[in-house]
Protein backbone atom coordinates (compact mmCIF):
# COMPACT_ATOMS: atom_id res chain seq x y z
CA UNK A 1 0.00 0.00 0.00
CA UNK A 2 1.27 3.49 -1.02
CA UNK A 3 1.55 6.02 2.25
CA UNK A 4 -0.18 9.42 1.78
CA UNK A 5 3.30 10.53 0.40
CA UNK A 6 1.84 13.27 -1.14
CA UNK A 7 0.91 14.83 2.38
CA UNK A 8 4.36 15.83 2.56
CA UNK A 9 4.62 19.01 0.80
CA UNK A 10 3.09 21.85 0.19
CA UNK A 11 2.86 20.90 -3.94
CA UNK A 12 4.22 17.28 -4.71
CA UNK A 13 4.96 15.59 -7.89
CA UNK A 14 1.44 13.86 -6.73
CA UNK A 15 -0.27 16.96 -7.41
CA UNK A 16 1.53 17.55 -10.89
CA UNK A 17 0.20 14.53 -12.22
CA UNK A 18 -3.87 15.52 -10.91
CA UNK A 19 -2.87 19.11 -12.40
CA UNK A 20 -1.74 16.88 -15.86
CA UNK A 21 -4.75 14.53 -15.81
CA UNK A 22 -7.30 17.53 -15.08
CA UNK A 23 -6.14 19.43 -18.09
CA UNK A 24 -6.85 16.34 -20.29
CA UNK A 25 -10.12 16.24 -18.82
CA UNK A 26 -10.62 19.99 -19.89
CA UNK A 27 -9.52 19.05 -23.32
CA UNK A 28 -11.45 16.10 -24.12
CA UNK A 29 -14.25 18.08 -25.32
CA UNK A 30 -11.93 19.71 -27.82
CA UNK A 31 -10.48 16.93 -29.07
CA UNK A 32 -13.88 14.96 -29.44
CA UNK A 33 -14.73 17.34 -31.83
CA UNK A 34 -12.50 15.71 -34.44
CA UNK A 35 -14.21 12.34 -34.19
CA UNK A 36 -17.74 10.17 -33.00
CA UNK A 37 -18.73 13.72 -30.46
CA UNK A 38 -21.72 12.45 -28.61
CA UNK A 39 -19.55 8.96 -28.32
CA UNK A 40 -16.36 10.27 -26.85
CA UNK A 41 -18.60 12.94 -24.62
CA UNK A 42 -20.98 10.32 -23.30
CA UNK A 43 -18.11 7.96 -22.20
CA UNK A 44 -15.63 10.26 -20.40
CA UNK A 45 -18.22 12.03 -18.75
CA UNK A 46 -19.63 8.21 -17.58
CA UNK A 47 -15.53 7.98 -16.69
CA UNK A 48 -15.82 10.89 -14.16
CA UNK A 49 -18.74 10.19 -12.88
CA UNK A 50 -17.26 7.11 -12.15
CA UNK A 51 -14.08 8.29 -10.89
CA UNK A 52 -15.87 10.28 -8.20
CA UNK A 53 -17.33 7.66 -6.41
CA UNK A 54 -13.85 5.74 -6.25
CA UNK A 55 -12.08 9.10 -5.20
CA UNK A 56 -14.62 8.90 -2.06
CA UNK A 57 -13.79 5.65 -2.00
CA UNK A 58 -9.98 5.86 -2.05
CA UNK A 59 -10.69 8.38 1.26
CA UNK A 60 -11.78 5.42 3.51
CA UNK A 61 -9.97 2.52 1.56
CA UNK A 62 -6.36 3.85 0.88
CA UNK A 63 -6.52 6.62 3.92
CA UNK A 64 -8.98 4.97 6.57
CA UNK A 65 -8.18 0.63 4.99
CA UNK A 66 -11.91 0.67 5.54
CA UNK A 67 -12.42 -1.95 2.34
CA UNK A 68 -15.81 -0.85 1.69
CA UNK A 69 -17.77 -3.64 -0.45
CA UNK A 70 -21.23 -1.73 -0.58
CA UNK A 71 -20.00 1.41 -1.77
CA UNK A 72 -22.39 0.96 -5.18
CA UNK A 73 -25.61 1.56 -2.60
CA UNK A 74 -24.28 5.45 -2.27
CA UNK A 75 -24.33 5.51 -5.74
CA UNK A 76 -27.66 3.98 -6.16
CA UNK A 77 -29.16 6.08 -3.44
CA UNK A 78 -28.19 8.90 -5.41
CA UNK A 79 -29.13 7.83 -8.40
CA UNK A 80 -32.63 6.67 -6.73
CA UNK A 81 -33.19 10.59 -5.24
CA UNK A 82 -32.55 12.12 -8.65
CA UNK A 83 -35.22 9.88 -9.84
CA UNK A 84 -37.70 9.75 -7.67
CA UNK A 85 -38.08 13.54 -6.88
CA UNK A 86 -37.61 13.79 -10.77
CA UNK A 87 -40.79 11.39 -11.18
CA UNK A 88 -42.90 13.59 -8.36
CA UNK A 89 -41.80 16.83 -11.11
CA UNK A 90 -39.25 17.78 -8.83
CA UNK A 91 -36.40 18.57 -10.97
CA UNK A 92 -33.95 21.16 -9.61
CA UNK A 93 -31.11 20.22 -8.58
CA UNK A 94 -31.19 22.53 -5.53
CA UNK A 95 -33.74 20.62 -4.25
CA UNK A 96 -32.34 17.09 -5.47
CA UNK A 97 -29.01 17.85 -4.90
CA UNK A 98 -28.84 18.48 -1.30
CA UNK A 99 -31.84 15.45 -0.42
CA UNK A 100 -29.16 13.26 -2.31
CA UNK A 101 -26.47 14.21 -0.02
CA UNK A 102 -28.56 14.02 3.10
CA UNK A 103 -29.91 11.01 2.37
CA UNK A 104 -26.79 8.76 1.55
CA UNK A 105 -25.14 10.72 4.13
CA UNK A 106 -27.37 9.48 6.79
CA UNK A 107 -27.31 5.55 4.96
CA UNK A 108 -23.88 5.93 5.75
CA UNK A 109 -24.09 6.52 9.27
CA UNK A 110 -26.90 4.07 10.22
CA UNK A 111 -24.68 1.48 8.55
CA UNK A 112 -21.43 2.59 9.55
CA UNK A 113 -22.81 2.56 13.05
CA UNK A 114 -22.73 -1.14 12.74
CA UNK A 115 -19.99 -1.96 10.23
CA UNK A 116 -17.23 0.67 12.12
CA UNK A 117 -17.43 -2.10 15.05
CA UNK A 118 -16.13 -4.77 12.92
CA UNK A 119 -12.74 -4.74 11.08
CA UNK A 120 -11.11 -6.52 8.05
CA UNK A 121 -13.22 -9.44 6.57
CA UNK A 122 -16.45 -8.98 8.65
CA UNK A 123 -16.27 -5.15 7.62
CA UNK A 124 -16.15 -6.22 4.21
CA UNK A 125 -18.56 -8.72 4.72
CA UNK A 126 -21.28 -6.45 6.32
CA UNK A 127 -21.12 -3.48 4.20
CA UNK A 128 -22.67 -5.98 1.27
CA UNK A 129 -24.90 -7.04 3.15
CA UNK A 130 -26.34 -3.22 3.71
CA UNK A 131 -25.77 -2.65 -0.04
CA UNK A 132 -27.91 -5.99 -1.19
CA UNK A 133 -30.31 -4.92 1.39
CA UNK A 134 -30.14 -1.23 -0.53
CA UNK A 135 -30.29 -3.17 -3.80
CA UNK A 136 -33.20 -5.51 -2.81
CA UNK A 137 -34.89 -2.60 -1.61
CA UNK A 138 -34.65 -0.58 -4.70
CA UNK A 139 -35.77 -4.14 -6.82
CA UNK A 140 -39.25 -3.89 -5.27
CA UNK A 141 -39.93 -0.43 -5.34
CA UNK A 142 -42.76 -1.12 -7.95
CA UNK A 143 -44.13 2.57 -8.24
CA UNK A 144 -40.37 3.61 -8.96
CA UNK A 145 -40.17 0.61 -12.03
CA UNK A 146 -38.97 -2.26 -9.29
CA UNK A 147 -36.74 -4.37 -11.48
CA UNK A 148 -37.10 -2.58 -14.46
CA UNK A 149 -36.06 1.03 -13.34
CA UNK A 150 -36.97 4.39 -13.46
CA UNK A 151 -36.92 6.79 -16.53
CA UNK A 152 -36.28 10.52 -15.92
CA UNK A 153 -37.33 12.80 -18.83
CA UNK A 154 -35.56 15.47 -18.13
CA UNK A 155 -32.20 16.23 -16.56
CA UNK A 156 -31.95 18.14 -13.40
CA UNK A 157 -32.41 22.73 -13.57
CA UNK A 158 -30.53 24.05 -11.55
CA UNK A 159 -32.54 26.90 -9.83
CA UNK A 160 -34.26 27.04 -13.11
CA UNK A 161 -31.44 27.08 -15.17
CA UNK A 162 -30.43 24.15 -17.51
CA UNK A 163 -27.13 23.83 -16.77
CA UNK A 164 -26.87 20.19 -17.88
CA UNK A 165 -28.88 20.62 -20.82
CA UNK A 166 -26.46 18.86 -23.76
CA UNK A 167 -23.50 16.21 -23.52
CA UNK A 168 -21.42 19.61 -23.54
CA UNK A 169 -22.59 21.28 -20.36
CA UNK A 170 -23.13 17.78 -18.39
CA UNK A 171 -19.47 17.23 -19.19
CA UNK A 172 -18.64 20.00 -17.78
CA UNK A 173 -20.45 19.82 -14.78
CA UNK A 174 -19.49 16.41 -13.87
CA UNK A 175 -15.83 17.54 -14.69
CA UNK A 176 -16.81 20.69 -12.02
CA UNK A 177 -17.92 17.83 -9.25
CA UNK A 178 -14.95 15.62 -10.01
CA UNK A 179 -12.68 18.59 -9.47
CA UNK A 180 -14.58 19.84 -6.51
CA UNK A 181 -14.34 15.83 -5.30
CA UNK A 182 -10.89 15.68 -5.77
CA UNK A 183 -10.10 19.28 -4.16
CA UNK A 184 -12.05 18.83 -0.46
CA UNK A 185 -10.91 15.22 -0.16
CA UNK A 186 -7.15 16.10 -0.68
CA UNK A 187 -8.07 19.21 1.94
CA UNK A 188 -9.44 15.76 4.23
CA UNK A 189 -6.32 14.29 4.24
CA UNK A 190 -3.51 16.83 5.18
CA UNK A 191 -5.89 18.35 7.63
CA UNK A 192 -6.20 17.69 11.39
CA UNK A 193 -8.82 15.16 10.41
CA UNK A 194 -7.31 13.64 7.93
CA UNK A 195 -3.88 12.96 10.15
CA UNK A 196 -5.93 10.85 12.66
CA UNK A 197 -7.57 9.03 9.74
CA UNK A 198 -3.95 7.89 8.48
CA UNK A 199 -2.67 7.45 11.84
CA UNK A 200 -5.47 5.07 12.70
CA UNK A 201 -4.85 2.87 9.26
CA UNK A 202 -1.56 2.26 10.79
CA UNK A 203 -1.86 1.51 14.25
CA UNK A 204 -5.37 1.53 15.72
CA UNK A 205 -3.83 0.44 19.31
CA UNK A 206 -1.36 3.65 19.42
CA UNK A 207 -4.34 6.29 18.57
CA UNK A 208 -6.64 4.74 21.34
CA UNK A 209 -3.87 5.58 23.53
CA UNK A 210 -3.19 8.61 22.45
CA UNK A 211 -6.49 9.49 23.62
CA UNK A 212 -8.32 9.01 20.19
CA UNK A 213 -11.56 7.26 19.99
CA UNK A 214 -11.32 6.12 16.14
CA UNK A 215 -14.58 5.12 16.01
CA UNK A 216 -15.99 8.42 15.81
CA UNK A 217 -13.31 9.65 13.33
CA UNK A 218 -13.81 6.90 10.80
CA UNK A 219 -17.42 6.75 11.07
CA UNK A 220 -17.52 11.11 9.81
CA UNK A 221 -14.87 9.76 7.44
CA UNK A 222 -17.48 7.11 6.44
CA UNK A 223 -20.31 9.36 5.95
CA UNK A 224 -18.45 12.09 3.98
CA UNK A 225 -17.12 9.30 1.73
CA UNK A 226 -20.69 7.88 1.48
CA UNK A 227 -22.29 11.32 0.66
CA UNK A 228 -19.65 12.06 -2.73
CA UNK A 229 -20.58 8.34 -4.11
CA UNK A 230 -24.16 9.58 -3.29
CA UNK A 231 -23.53 12.59 -5.56
CA UNK A 232 -22.06 10.72 -8.32
CA UNK A 233 -24.95 8.69 -8.08
CA UNK A 234 -27.08 11.94 -8.76
CA UNK A 235 -25.55 12.38 -11.51
CA UNK A 236 -24.90 9.05 -13.22
CA UNK A 237 -28.83 9.61 -13.23
CA UNK A 238 -28.67 12.62 -14.84
CA UNK A 239 -26.39 11.69 -17.49
CA UNK A 240 -28.11 8.66 -18.58
CA UNK A 241 -31.93 9.67 -17.84
CA UNK A 242 -32.45 6.67 -16.38
CA UNK A 243 -32.12 4.72 -12.56
CA UNK A 244 -32.17 0.76 -11.90
CA UNK A 245 -31.57 -1.00 -8.90
CA UNK A 246 -28.28 -2.29 -11.23
CA UNK A 247 -26.56 0.87 -10.33
CA UNK A 248 -26.34 -0.99 -6.49
CA UNK A 249 -25.36 -4.27 -7.49
CA UNK A 250 -22.57 -5.99 -5.99
CA UNK A 251 -20.78 -6.34 -9.24
CA UNK A 252 -20.58 -2.53 -9.10
CA UNK A 253 -19.39 -2.28 -5.43
CA UNK A 254 -16.28 -4.90 -7.03
CA UNK A 255 -15.85 -2.65 -9.46
CA UNK A 256 -15.51 0.57 -7.79
CA UNK A 257 -12.75 -1.61 -5.60
CA UNK A 258 -10.91 -2.39 -8.42
CA UNK A 259 -10.74 1.17 -10.11
CA UNK A 260 -9.21 2.03 -6.80
CA UNK A 261 -6.52 -0.85 -6.50
CA UNK A 262 -6.17 -0.69 -10.20
CA UNK A 263 -5.13 2.92 -9.91
CA UNK A 264 -3.14 3.04 -7.05
CA UNK A 265 -3.93 2.99 -3.36
CA UNK A 266 -4.11 5.83 -0.92
CA UNK A 267 -2.94 8.55 -4.11
CA UNK A 268 -6.86 9.93 -4.85
CA UNK A 269 -5.30 10.55 -8.86
CA UNK A 270 -4.96 6.94 -8.86
CA UNK A 271 -8.53 6.54 -8.39
CA UNK A 272 -9.26 8.83 -11.36
CA UNK A 273 -7.20 6.75 -13.68
CA UNK A 274 -8.43 3.27 -12.27
CA UNK A 275 -11.61 4.89 -13.40
CA UNK A 276 -10.86 5.62 -16.77
CA UNK A 277 -8.51 2.66 -17.35
CA UNK A 278 -11.32 0.25 -15.98
CA UNK A 279 -14.14 2.13 -18.32
CA UNK A 280 -12.05 2.67 -21.20
CA UNK A 281 -10.60 -1.30 -21.14
CA UNK A 282 -14.28 -2.43 -20.78
CA UNK A 283 -15.71 -0.36 -23.51
CA UNK A 284 -12.53 -1.44 -25.97
CA UNK A 285 -12.64 -5.10 -24.95
CA UNK A 286 -16.31 -5.39 -25.25
CA UNK A 287 -16.07 -4.03 -28.94
CA UNK A 288 -13.88 -7.64 -29.70
CA UNK A 289 -15.79 -9.93 -28.15
CA UNK A 290 -18.84 -10.58 -25.87
CA UNK A 291 -17.09 -12.41 -23.69
CA UNK A 292 -14.78 -9.47 -22.53
CA UNK A 293 -14.47 -10.47 -19.46
CA UNK A 294 -12.40 -13.01 -20.01
CA UNK A 295 -10.07 -11.10 -21.26
CA UNK A 296 -10.10 -8.19 -18.53
CA UNK A 297 -10.03 -10.57 -15.53
CA UNK A 298 -6.56 -11.73 -16.16
CA UNK A 299 -5.62 -8.41 -17.26
CA UNK A 300 -6.52 -7.24 -13.54
CA UNK A 301 -5.16 -10.21 -12.25
CA UNK A 302 -2.03 -9.58 -14.15
CA UNK A 303 -1.89 -5.83 -12.85
CA UNK A 304 -2.36 -6.46 -8.92
CA UNK A 305 0.34 -8.74 -9.13
CA UNK A 306 3.21 -7.26 -10.81
CA UNK A 307 2.26 -3.83 -10.13
CA UNK A 308 2.11 -3.52 -6.56
CA UNK A 309 0.16 -0.23 -6.02
CA UNK A 310 -1.68 -0.24 -9.28
CA UNK A 311 -1.25 1.48 -12.54
CA UNK A 312 0.86 4.05 -10.87
CA UNK A 313 3.06 1.62 -9.22
CA UNK A 314 3.54 0.54 -12.59
CA UNK A 315 4.71 3.57 -14.16
CA UNK A 316 7.17 4.76 -11.70
CA UNK A 317 7.97 1.10 -11.52
CA UNK A 318 9.25 2.18 -15.30
CA UNK A 319 9.95 5.77 -14.63
CA UNK A 320 12.72 4.58 -11.78
CA UNK A 321 13.39 2.98 -8.55
CA UNK A 322 10.81 4.37 -5.99
CA UNK A 323 12.14 6.88 -3.15
CA UNK A 324 11.16 6.23 0.28
CA UNK B 1 0.63 11.41 53.39
CA UNK B 2 0.28 12.93 49.93
CA UNK B 3 -2.73 12.03 47.85
CA UNK B 4 -1.99 9.03 45.22
CA UNK B 5 -2.08 10.33 41.40
CA UNK B 6 -2.91 6.38 40.72
CA UNK B 7 -4.61 3.70 43.21
CA UNK B 8 -5.14 0.29 42.56
CA UNK B 9 -7.52 -1.73 45.22
CA UNK B 10 -7.47 -5.25 45.02
CA UNK B 11 -7.38 -5.11 41.17
CA UNK B 12 -7.60 -9.02 39.53
CA UNK B 13 -7.20 -10.26 36.50
CA UNK B 14 -8.03 -14.03 35.27
CA UNK B 15 -7.12 -15.17 32.03
CA UNK B 16 -9.40 -18.92 31.97
CA UNK B 17 -7.69 -20.63 35.56
CA UNK B 18 -4.84 -18.49 35.49
CA UNK B 19 -4.87 -15.50 38.15
CA UNK B 20 -2.58 -13.12 36.38
CA UNK B 21 -3.46 -10.49 38.83
CA UNK B 22 -4.36 -11.33 41.72
CA UNK B 23 -5.57 -8.73 44.65
CA UNK B 24 -3.15 -5.68 43.41
CA UNK B 25 -3.25 -3.45 46.02
CA UNK B 26 -0.38 -0.07 45.21
CA UNK B 27 -0.16 3.30 44.75
CA UNK B 28 1.85 6.16 42.68
CA UNK B 29 2.03 9.84 44.44
CA UNK B 30 3.13 12.58 42.89
CA UNK B 31 6.66 13.25 41.55
CA UNK B 32 7.56 9.62 42.19
CA UNK B 33 8.99 7.04 40.21
CA UNK B 34 7.54 3.43 41.32
CA UNK B 35 9.06 0.61 39.28
CA UNK B 36 7.24 -2.38 39.04
CA UNK B 37 9.89 -5.71 39.00
CA UNK B 38 9.40 -9.44 38.43
CA UNK B 39 10.17 -12.45 36.41
CA UNK B 40 8.81 -12.93 33.36
CA UNK B 41 5.07 -14.10 33.17
CA UNK B 42 4.54 -12.33 36.81
CA UNK B 43 1.56 -10.31 35.12
CA UNK B 44 3.43 -6.71 34.93
CA UNK B 45 2.30 -5.95 31.34
CA UNK B 46 -1.22 -7.45 32.22
CA UNK B 47 -1.26 -4.74 34.85
CA UNK B 48 -0.09 -1.93 32.73
CA UNK B 49 -2.94 -2.66 30.47
CA UNK B 50 -5.47 -2.85 32.97
CA UNK B 51 -4.10 0.70 34.26
CA UNK B 52 -4.67 2.01 30.45
CA UNK B 53 -7.49 0.18 29.56
CA UNK B 54 -6.50 -2.41 27.06
CA UNK B 55 -7.47 -5.44 29.53
CA UNK B 56 -11.06 -4.96 31.56
CA UNK B 57 -10.39 -5.72 35.46
CA UNK B 58 -12.25 -8.59 36.69
CA UNK B 59 -12.66 -7.31 40.12
CA UNK B 60 -11.23 -3.63 42.18
CA UNK B 61 -10.91 -0.80 41.34
CA UNK B 62 -8.46 1.69 39.78
CA UNK B 63 -8.68 4.71 40.99
CA UNK B 64 -6.63 7.89 38.69
CA UNK B 65 -6.75 11.41 40.35
CA UNK B 66 -9.32 10.82 43.09
CA UNK B 67 -11.65 9.67 40.04
CA UNK B 68 -12.89 5.90 39.51
CA UNK B 69 -11.77 4.87 36.00
CA UNK B 70 -12.42 1.38 35.85
CA UNK B 71 -15.10 1.05 33.52
CA UNK B 72 -13.62 4.00 30.91
CA UNK B 73 -12.35 2.81 27.81
CA UNK B 74 -8.68 3.18 26.76
CA UNK B 75 -9.21 6.14 24.77
CA UNK B 76 -11.29 8.11 27.59
CA UNK B 77 -8.25 7.27 30.45
CA UNK B 78 -5.28 8.79 27.77
CA UNK B 79 -7.71 12.07 27.80
CA UNK B 80 -7.87 11.76 31.44
CA UNK B 81 -4.04 12.01 31.40
CA UNK B 82 -2.52 8.50 31.38
CA UNK B 83 -0.10 7.88 28.69
CA UNK B 84 2.32 4.74 28.13
CA UNK B 85 4.81 3.34 26.21
CA UNK B 86 4.48 0.02 24.79
CA UNK B 87 6.57 -2.95 25.65
CA UNK B 88 6.52 -3.71 21.83
CA UNK B 89 7.56 -0.31 20.43
CA UNK B 90 3.92 1.32 19.15
CA UNK B 91 4.30 4.20 16.49
CA UNK B 92 2.34 5.30 13.44
CA UNK B 93 5.44 3.85 11.27
CA UNK B 94 4.43 6.39 7.86
CA UNK B 95 4.43 9.27 9.54
CA UNK B 96 7.81 11.14 10.36
CA UNK B 97 9.31 11.36 13.82
CA UNK B 98 7.73 15.51 14.14
CA UNK B 99 4.15 14.36 13.07
CA UNK B 100 4.02 11.17 15.32
CA UNK B 101 4.21 13.98 17.95
CA UNK B 102 2.55 16.44 16.53
CA UNK B 103 -0.49 13.72 16.39
CA UNK B 104 -0.18 13.73 20.32
CA UNK B 105 0.08 17.10 21.00
CA UNK B 106 -2.84 17.47 18.67
CA UNK B 107 -4.88 14.73 20.92
CA UNK B 108 -4.91 16.80 23.52
CA UNK B 109 -5.14 20.44 21.64
CA UNK B 110 -8.51 21.58 20.76
CA UNK B 111 -10.24 19.54 18.26
CA UNK B 112 -9.05 17.03 15.85
CA UNK B 113 -12.81 17.23 13.84
CA UNK B 114 -10.75 20.16 11.53
CA UNK B 115 -11.21 19.41 7.69
CA UNK B 116 -9.20 22.08 6.23
CA UNK B 117 -5.76 23.43 6.71
CA UNK B 118 -2.82 21.75 6.75
CA UNK B 119 -1.83 19.81 10.41
CA UNK B 120 1.44 19.75 8.89
CA UNK B 121 1.90 23.36 9.24
CA UNK B 122 0.28 24.12 12.13
CA UNK B 123 3.17 25.60 14.34
CA UNK B 124 0.52 24.92 17.44
CA UNK B 125 1.40 21.50 17.29
CA UNK B 126 4.31 21.50 15.77
CA UNK B 127 6.35 23.49 18.09
CA UNK B 128 4.92 21.46 21.08
CA UNK B 129 6.13 18.67 19.47
CA UNK B 130 10.06 19.24 18.51
CA UNK B 131 10.14 20.17 22.01
CA UNK B 132 9.28 16.98 23.39
CA UNK B 133 11.86 15.60 20.28
CA UNK B 134 14.64 17.85 22.05
CA UNK B 135 13.81 16.34 25.23
CA UNK B 136 14.50 12.85 24.23
CA UNK B 137 17.64 13.34 21.80
CA UNK B 138 15.29 13.18 18.83
CA UNK B 139 15.50 16.77 17.59
CA UNK B 140 17.86 15.94 14.84
CA UNK B 141 15.52 13.25 13.50
CA UNK B 142 12.56 15.33 13.42
CA UNK B 143 11.48 14.20 9.47
CA UNK B 144 12.82 10.57 9.65
CA UNK B 145 10.09 8.06 8.79
CA UNK B 146 9.26 6.45 12.24
CA UNK B 147 9.61 3.08 10.35
CA UNK B 148 13.44 4.21 9.18
CA UNK B 149 14.75 5.19 13.00
CA UNK B 150 16.68 2.48 14.52
CA UNK B 151 15.22 0.46 17.25
CA UNK B 152 16.59 3.00 20.08
CA UNK B 153 15.47 6.00 18.40
CA UNK B 154 11.83 4.74 18.51
CA UNK B 155 12.00 4.01 21.86
CA UNK B 156 12.86 7.36 22.34
CA UNK B 157 10.14 8.22 19.92
CA UNK B 158 7.67 6.52 22.07
CA UNK B 159 8.83 8.65 25.44
CA UNK B 160 8.52 11.66 23.06
CA UNK B 161 4.97 10.48 22.12
CA UNK B 162 4.06 10.03 25.77
CA UNK B 163 5.37 13.56 27.10
CA UNK B 164 3.96 15.64 24.18
CA UNK B 165 0.12 14.32 26.14
CA UNK B 166 1.19 16.18 28.57
CA UNK B 167 0.15 13.59 31.26
CA UNK B 168 -0.43 13.53 34.36
CA UNK B 169 0.66 9.74 34.70
CA UNK B 170 2.91 7.93 32.49
CA UNK B 171 3.19 4.15 32.50
CA UNK B 172 6.34 3.03 30.74
CA UNK B 173 6.42 -0.77 29.94
CA UNK B 174 10.46 -1.81 29.53
CA UNK B 175 11.16 1.16 27.59
CA UNK B 176 14.67 -0.47 27.40
CA UNK B 177 13.98 -3.53 26.15
CA UNK B 178 16.28 -4.61 23.54
CA UNK B 179 18.10 -1.54 23.34
CA UNK B 180 22.15 -1.50 23.42
CA UNK B 181 23.83 -0.47 26.02
CA UNK B 182 24.28 2.86 24.96
CA UNK B 183 21.44 3.34 23.85
CA UNK B 184 20.04 2.33 27.64
CA UNK B 185 22.27 4.39 28.80
CA UNK B 186 21.23 7.87 26.96
CA UNK B 187 17.43 6.83 27.63
CA UNK B 188 18.28 6.56 31.21
CA UNK B 189 19.65 9.95 31.32
CA UNK B 190 16.43 11.01 29.99
CA UNK B 191 14.29 9.20 32.74
CA UNK B 192 16.41 10.90 34.81
CA UNK B 193 15.40 14.18 33.28
CA UNK B 194 11.79 13.64 33.24
CA UNK B 195 11.85 12.11 36.62
CA UNK B 196 9.69 14.23 39.19
CA UNK B 197 7.82 16.38 36.62
CA UNK B 198 5.68 13.42 36.07
CA UNK B 199 4.48 10.56 38.05
CA UNK B 200 5.96 7.34 36.39
CA UNK B 201 4.61 3.75 36.87
CA UNK B 202 8.27 2.23 35.24
CA UNK B 203 8.37 -1.75 34.50
CA UNK B 204 12.00 -2.54 33.73
CA UNK B 205 14.15 -5.68 33.38
CA UNK B 206 17.20 -4.16 33.71
CA UNK B 207 18.26 -3.59 37.04
CA UNK B 208 20.76 -0.97 36.67
CA UNK B 209 18.33 1.49 35.26
CA UNK B 210 15.62 0.32 38.15
CA UNK B 211 17.84 0.95 40.99
CA UNK B 212 19.10 4.45 39.02
CA UNK B 213 15.74 5.42 38.80
CA UNK B 214 13.65 4.60 40.96
CA UNK B 215 11.81 6.12 44.23
CA UNK B 216 9.61 3.22 45.21
CA UNK B 217 10.15 -0.40 43.83
CA UNK B 218 7.13 -3.37 43.92
CA UNK B 219 8.10 -6.92 43.43
CA UNK B 220 5.37 -8.25 41.20
CA UNK B 221 5.52 -12.27 41.11
CA UNK B 222 2.69 -14.78 40.12
CA UNK B 223 0.33 -11.40 39.97
CA UNK B 224 0.60 -11.18 43.73
CA UNK B 225 3.15 -8.00 45.54
CA UNK B 226 5.43 -9.85 47.32
CA UNK B 227 7.38 -6.73 48.66
CA UNK B 228 7.27 -3.22 48.22
CA UNK B 229 9.18 0.03 49.27
CA UNK B 230 12.12 2.21 48.96
CA UNK B 231 15.10 0.45 47.02
CA UNK B 232 17.67 -0.52 49.57
CA UNK B 233 14.94 -2.44 51.77
CA UNK B 234 13.08 -4.19 49.06
CA UNK B 235 17.29 -4.85 47.75
CA UNK B 236 17.62 -6.40 50.99
CA UNK B 237 14.51 -8.14 51.85
CA UNK B 238 14.91 -12.07 51.99
CA UNK B 239 11.67 -12.88 50.36
CA UNK B 240 12.60 -10.55 47.57
CA UNK B 241 16.19 -11.77 47.06
CA UNK B 242 14.90 -15.47 47.03
CA UNK B 243 12.63 -15.43 44.13
CA UNK B 244 13.97 -13.19 41.66
CA UNK B 245 16.71 -10.77 42.30
CA UNK B 246 19.06 -13.66 43.28
CA UNK B 247 19.86 -14.71 40.21
CA UNK B 248 19.61 -11.32 38.27
CA UNK B 249 21.68 -9.46 40.52
CA UNK B 250 24.47 -11.63 39.99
Amino acid sequence: MTPASGAGRRFAVSDLVALAIFVIFALVPFAAKLGPEAYVLTLVTRVMIFAIAAVSLDLIVGYGALVSFGHAAFIGLGAYVAGILASHGIGDALVALPVAIIVSTLFALATGVVCLRTKGVYFIMITLAFSQMAFFTASSLSPYGGDDGLTIHARDTFAGFAWMKGDGALYYVVLGFLLLTFLLCRALIASRFGRVLRGARQNSTRMAALGFEVFRYQLVAYAISGALAGVSGFLLANATNFVSPAYMSWQRSGELIIMVVLGGLGTLYGAIIGAAAFIIAEEWLAGFTEHWKMIFGPLLILVVVFARGGLIGLMSLIAGPRRD
Amino acid sequence: MTEPVLRLENLRKRFGGLLVTDDVTLDVVPGELHAIIGPNGAGKTTLINQISGTLSSDAGRILFAGQDITALPVHARAQCGIARSFQITSILPEFSALENVALAVQAHAGTSYRFFGRAQDEAALNEPALAALRETGLAERAHIRAAHLSHGERRALELAIALAMQPKLLLLDEPMAGTSHEETERLIAVLRRLKGRFPIMLIEHDMTAVFALADRISVLIYGRILASGKPEVVRADPQVVAAYLGESME
